[in-house]
């Protein structure tokens, strides 16, 4: 036990160790401050631009920072979608696999244009390594540079400078953040042990003379990727649990961490962009607590086991069901959390396999988005909470709601209701429609509660674009790739598009003087009442679901184990 | 130095309100029967659905009165003897329904008999109309239409809003200001030439122009504002209301997709139990009181005797940064009294006040008589024949006043700089003496007044200014809220400085003339700050539509009164400082009750949902032990009933505002109604539930 939340303690130490670094960066790079990468991306970024025919660097205003987000996901989706349709006749195809079925490529199109890469396919047997690495692991950049840049606009925004320009981030979120960090990282994958090649699947005779093709490919650099940019699509099926992704116990840390640094940093970097330092770190320690505390759940449920399975055993052991031994229940469930807070998705162990309260403190992190959140969406959804927060309490003080010296009017309510809206619609409305109809529609391989769990955890991967799945789930069928498809865009376009439109609406405000009847953001007490709205007005619209799900599949387990005893 | 001295009132600044003068008795007896049964009249769906969140209540209401009459029409219910229970949840979500609309109603009723109190003060009684060729026609006051030219005398009501065109005579306006001393009012002055209707002229006769169709008066349509009848929702009013339908929205889809899932775990649940947590958890409370809140803001305003143009002037008041405020009236009372002779040039005390004797023998402001007072308090008397000596009036052009004797000197006083130009032109000079005098009073914060016969300076009067008591303590206070204070006067620098310093303003302008408000109001805007101010006279007028808020004196011209967002009948320009306090008043209440709605469902949740998935199996999330399900929705919706009902005496008198920085005022309000709002409903729906159980209702 002392071990496995000892290597709990140490990896939320280290990053509480490397994100204030990261957050400082970033905010140099979107302040145009030097940085240390400047030789090297500088030449870089003028290349890319003047090859890319890019001379117009102007300010973007909300519509068309807008219409540049959707035209260039729009364009990124259709060639990916097309080179999954043609897989068949393009290279880098040693196992000849051919086009998968169209809505099933549709779906996973949307799934990594929207940085969600839910997956409802195994990669080594579905996908060419020409679509992994170079549709996939393009849209892997792509998409989490979309989200940075959108985080960026909107926190310009907010504190009233011009949105900046769309393409101008997305190229430096990929030259300054997310390229470096992938070398880096991608190298030191390599060397602990994760394969990097085209040959195809290797061949092996058993001791029992059978032959076993085992799957490899490009995998190091398509790895660190897919936890720096909270994208999560594995490789293979089985992810970040399959020993060529995630090896050892050191990949395991360095992944865990390098999933969590863009969002938490992130934060930080808020703060300094808006001028205070603290409120970034106020924020950054109310979502610090979030996570320890769903940490602590989930990882306390694991550890304690299945009684129904412990009296069997006559012993307390931890739950080690769908787990890595080389991993262990502590550092699945840190995972799991780390995970599904991050909007990563990608997984170290199966996530139907959890305790009760693993699937409470996973699906908590999905319907929160805010347990440091998706990449740059995260950051941005907690300060749309500070808003909502302003505007319901702020009152309180005897002026009409501020934030950041602006005054939040009917617009701004307006745009961050479309916000709060679209993530119960993307996730309740499917689900629900789903349970109706379980034999024709559902694929649910449980019955009872853990069902729910299943199809609710499905959309609300979806909606905040996680990705991960509860697997069991026979997904894909017509109707999950279709329903899960709306999930992705409703919760990926809507709320991006009423952020930068909320940014926009803010730039143009006249500020409003700081006297000592201002409301100040950057306190505790302040800090304290944010995170009662974010879990009145976040947590409680699922708390239905929660309870019919895994709260109620929690107490039944435990009056089992009662009778047994 | 100002040209004019106005009278005012002397309430001091923050004293008891029982002091203050009220606008007549209002009647509200029967009040509250009357409000009950327009409580029902409002239950009207085409009324209802302007309310997004009590529609939605409606509608449920219909939906399980429905439920109650044919417990089955939607499908088998597994239920035994739903009817009792449909019946019970019908008439406990009927009367959220009556309790909210008595929370307006009571809101709209007070503000109907203040409005009927104001207009009581208005009969119909008959005019006298001038017709084109002078002769006069008697007609009845509501025939009277705008450009009429009518004849009142004394003894008579004035039947309509107007302006003097001929004749003097004193006005009693104690009917709307509750001001006692008659108002003299002649024609082209500025202040004194407005008349309003229903005031009574005591003597001589006046030639009035109407300004107003009868019932169009200005006071006509103020009054039509307090009683709600006009009332338009305010920009925060707004965007509240579309994030309480929003979040109305979002539960609306949390307990629509409930029962498929429970239907999956063969736990079906029924159309009232799914109806009850909607109107639990969506936010009724605050979506019953908010019109309650803003009513009772403008009220408030009202009772203040201050007129508001619109909900939104009173909101603004409390986002002001900056208050502009004239010294005179607002800062200082109105009169300066002389203090003290300076002697100067050799002069003796005595000869000093001899001079200043004949120089305002007729000086009827009440600082000239302060300094015949003074002066004959230091024995001297007037050595010359009043009656041959001419008076020269005070202008604002020469900025001095005096006597002419009838053996040809000519004595003056007024501001030392022009007494200088006054010797100068009679060939005399001005001694050194003279500027350290000048420099003397104004450091004390007094306004020295130089003296002279023909091209000798006598000597230096020194004015003092009084500084209303209590105001320091006032700017104190405002400034803790962070709100500034920005004094403006006539006065010099030195002596603006003074009497800014000691009344504690946090800046100044002096020697400011009318015309310089507005440059203040537009350099304060500028920052984006919101900028209060009041005004009276004709050429304020430009900087009270400039301000955020502006205040008009009721003594002030129709031109002021129209240009401005409030008229303060009152006419007592320290009140400005009041409407700050009343305006915060209003968002606060408006945002503690916001907060405690909210705040309510987690314990309304933990009531309700164990109860629907009884069958589940999640009995442990009944922490609070309630009886048995039914009798826990039925707990948590009275409870959600009766906090409307418990919570309109804080909307109507709003929550006692302290002037505290605002974030100990999150601090306080949030422990009250953040915190407050969450434990309260625990122990609240508890005692209902044993009450509900002891009875057997459940």
């Amino acid at each position: 036990m002392t071990q496995g939340f000892f290597q709990l303690a140490i990896a939320l130490a280290i990053l509480l160790a490397v994100a204030p670094f990261l957050g400082k960066y970033m905010a140099r790079v979107f302040m145009g401050q030097r940085t240390i990468l400047d030789p090297v991306a500088g030449p870089l970024e003028r290349l890319l631009f003047a090859t890319g025919g890019f001379s117009n660097q102007r300010a973007m205003r909300g519509g068309q920072y807008v219409r540049a987000i959707l035209v260039s996901n729009l364009v990124m989706g259709i060639l990916v979608f097309a080179i999954f349709m043609l897989q068949g006749v393009l290279p880098l195809d040693p196992t000849n696999l051919n086009a998968p079925d169209w809505d099933l490529a549709l779906h996973t199109a949307i799934s990594f244009v929207t940085n969600t890469n839910q997956q409802h396919y195994s990669g080594e047997t579905t996908y060419s390594y020409f679509s992994q690495v170079g549709a996939l692991g393009f849209l892997m950049f792509t998409s989490a540079a979309t989200g940075i840049a959108v985080a960026i606009a909107f926190i310009r925004g907010l504190t009233g400078n011009s949105l900046g320009n769309f393409y101008v981030d997305l190229t430096l979120s990929i030259t300054r953040i997310l390229l470096p960090i992938s070398v880096v990282g991608a190298i030191a994958l390599l060397i602990a042990g994760v394969p990097e090649t085209f040959a195809g699947p290797a061949v092996a005779q058993t001791l029992e003379g059978a032959t076993q093709y085992i799957a490899r490919g490009p995998v190091a650099h398509f790895e660190i990727i897919k936890e720096l940019g909270e994208n999560g699509g594995g490789f293979f099926g089985i992810n970040s649990a399959h020993p060529y992704e995630n090896p050892n116990n050191f990949t395991n840390l360095l992944e865990t961490i390098i999933m969590l640094v863009i969002p938490a940093g992130l934060i930080l970097t808020y703060g300094i962009m808006a001028g205070k330092p603290r409120q970034g770190q106020l924020i950054f320690g109310m979502v610090f607590i979030f996570y320890a505390a769903l940490i602590a759940i989930a990882a306390v449920g694991e550890f304690q086991g299945n009684p129904l399975v412990n009296s069997i055993l006559g012993e307390q052991a931890p739950n080690l069901e769908g787990k890595e031994v080389r991993f262990g229940w502590a550092l699945t469930a840190l995972w799991a959390v780390s995970t599904t807070g991050t909007m990563c998705g990608a997984v170290n162990g199966m996530h139907d396999s959890l305790m009760p309260p693993g699937g409470f403190a996973t699906l908590s992190d999905m319907f929160l988005q805010i347990v440091w959140g998706g990449q740059g969406t995260g950051t941005a959804y907690l300060f749309v909470f500070l808003i909502l927060t302003v505007f319901l309490t702020g009152l309180m003080v005897g002026r009409t709601p501020e934030f950041f010296s602006r005054k939040i009017e009917k617009r701004e309510i307006v745009l961050a209701s479309i916000i709060l809206l679209a993530h119960p619609i993307a996730i309740l409305i499917p689900g629900a429609i789903t349970l109706a109809f379980p034999e024709i529609l559902a694929g649910i391989s449980n019955s009872g509660f853990h069902g729910i769990s299943q199809v609710i955890y499905e959309y609300a991967s979806a909606a905040a674009n996680n990705g991960s799945g509860f697997e069991g789930l026979g997904d894909d069928t017509l109707w999950w790739n279709l329903s899960t498809s709306f999930s992705l865009i409703v919760g990926r376009y809507v709320p991006i598009i009423a952020l930068v439109y909320l940014a926009d609406s803010m730039t143009h405000k006249q500020p409003v003087p700081e006297t000592a009847g201002t409301l100040h953001t950057d306190t505790f007490l302040f800090t304290g009442v944010t995170a009662g709205t974010i879990v009145i007005l976040g947590a409680l619209t699922f708390l239905p679901v929660l309870v019919l799900g895994p709260i109620a599949e929690g107490f039944a387990i435990a009056q089992a184990a009662l009778g047994l005893n | 130095m100002t040209a004019q001295q106005t009278e005012t009132a002397t309430r001091q600044p923050g004293g008891p309100r029982g002091n203050r003068r009220h606008t007549p008795k209002v009647n509200t007896s029967g009040l509250y029967q009357r409000a009950f049964r327009e409580a029902f009249a409002k239950l009207n769906p085409r009324i209802m659905v302007k309310n997004p969140v009590m529609f939605v209540v409606w509608v449920g209401t219909i939906i399980t009165a429905i439920l109650t009459v044919n417990p089955f029409i939607f499908g088998p219910v597994q239920d035994e003897g739903p009817r009792l229970f449909n019946g019970l949840v019908t008439l406990i979500l009927f009367f959220t329904l009556v309790f909210a609309n008595f929370a307006e109603a009571v809101a709209e009723g007070r503000g109907k008999a203040q409005a009927d109190a104001l207009r009581s003060t208005k009969s119909e009684t008959t005019a006298r109309r001038l017709r084109s060729n002078g002769s006069v026609e008697e007609v009845s006051s509501t025939q009277l239409r705008r450009g009429d030219r009518i004849k009142v005398i004394a003894g008579d009501v004035i039947p309509a809003d107007g302006e003097v065109l001929d004749g003097v005579a004193s006005v009693d306006e104690s009917a709307i200001t509750g001001e006692s001393a008659p108002v003299l009012k002649e024609p082209g002055s500025d202040v004194a030439s407005s008349v309003t209707g229903g005031t009574r002229i005591l003597s001589d006769e006046l030639i009035i122009r109407v300004t107003a169709d009868p019932g169009k008066g200005f006071l006509d349509r103020m009054i039509a504002l307090v009683e709600g009848a006009e009332r338009s929702k305010t920009p925060n009013e707004i965007a509240l209301t579309v994030l309480l339908a929003v979040l109305t929205l979002v539960f609306l889809i949390v307990v629509a997709t409930i029962p498929t899932p429970a239907s999956y775990i063969n736990s079906p649940v029924s159309i009232t139990i799914l109806v009850a947590l909607l109107v639990a958890l969506i936010p009724t409370t605050i979506g019953g009181l908010l019109s309650a809140i803003g009513i009772a803001g403008m009220d408030r305003v009202a009772q203040f005797n201050v007129l508001a143009t619109s909900g939104r002037a009173v909101e603004a008041c409390g986002d002001i940064n900056t208050l502009v405020l004239d010294k005179t009236g607002t800062i200082t009372l109105g009169n300066r009294l002389a203090e003290e002779f300076i002697p100067l040039n050799g002069h003796s005390m005595r000869e000093v006040a001899a001079i200043s004797l004949a120089a305002s023998v007729f000086d009827t402001t009440p600082e000239g008589k302060s300094i015949l007072r003074l002066a004959e308090k230091q024995g001297a008397k007037l050595d010359f024949n009043r009656n041959q000596a001419e008076a020269v009036e005070f202008s604002a052009r020469t900025r001095m006043s005096g006597t002419d004797l009838p053996n040809g000197e000519e004595i003056r006083k007024g501001a030392v700089d022009a007494i200088r130009g006054f010797v100068r032109s009679r060939g005399g000079q001005a001694p050194e003496s003279l500027e350290a005098a000048f420099t003397r009073v104004s450091e004390l914060g007094g306004t020295p007044l130089a003296v002279c016969r023909n091209d000798d300076i006598y000597g230096v009067i020194y004015l003092k200014d009084i500084i209303k008591p209590g105001i320091h303590e006032r700017f104190d206070q405002l400034r803790r809220m962070g709100v500034r204070t920005v004094m403006l006067t006539g006065d010099n620098r030195i002596t603006a400085s003074v009497i800014a310093k000691e009344a504690g303003v946090d800046d100044f302008v002096a020697e400011a003339t009318p015309e310089d408000k507005i440059q203040v109001i537009q350099a304060e805007q500028a920052k984006g700050k919101l900028v209060a101010m009041t005004g009276d006279g004709t050429n304020d007028a430009p900087a009270l539509a400039q301000a955020n808020v502006g205040v008009a004196m009721n003594s002030g011209t129709q031109a002021a009164k129209e240009a401005a967002n409030m008229v303060d009948l009152d006419s007592d320009p320290t009140k400005l400082i009041d409407l700050v306090t009343i305006g915060k008043q209003l968002l606060i209440t408006r945002g503690a009750l916001t907060t405690f709605s909210i705040a309510n469902d987690i314990a309304k949740y933990f009531a309700i949902i164990p109860a629907m998935f009884a069958a589940a199996g999640i009995g442990a999330l009944n922490i609070m032990g309630l009886n048995s399900p039914q009798s826990a929705v039925l707990s948590a919706l009275i409870y959600n009933a009766l906090i409307i009902p418990a919570l309109i005496p804080l909307a109507l008198r709003g929550v006692k505002f302290r002037p505290l920085t605002a974030n100990q005022l999150l601090q306080r309000n949030m422990l009250i109604f953040g915190l407050g709002g969450v434990i309260a409903p625990f122990i609240a729906i508890k005692v209902i539930d044993l009450i509900v159980g002891g009875v057997g209702l459940a």
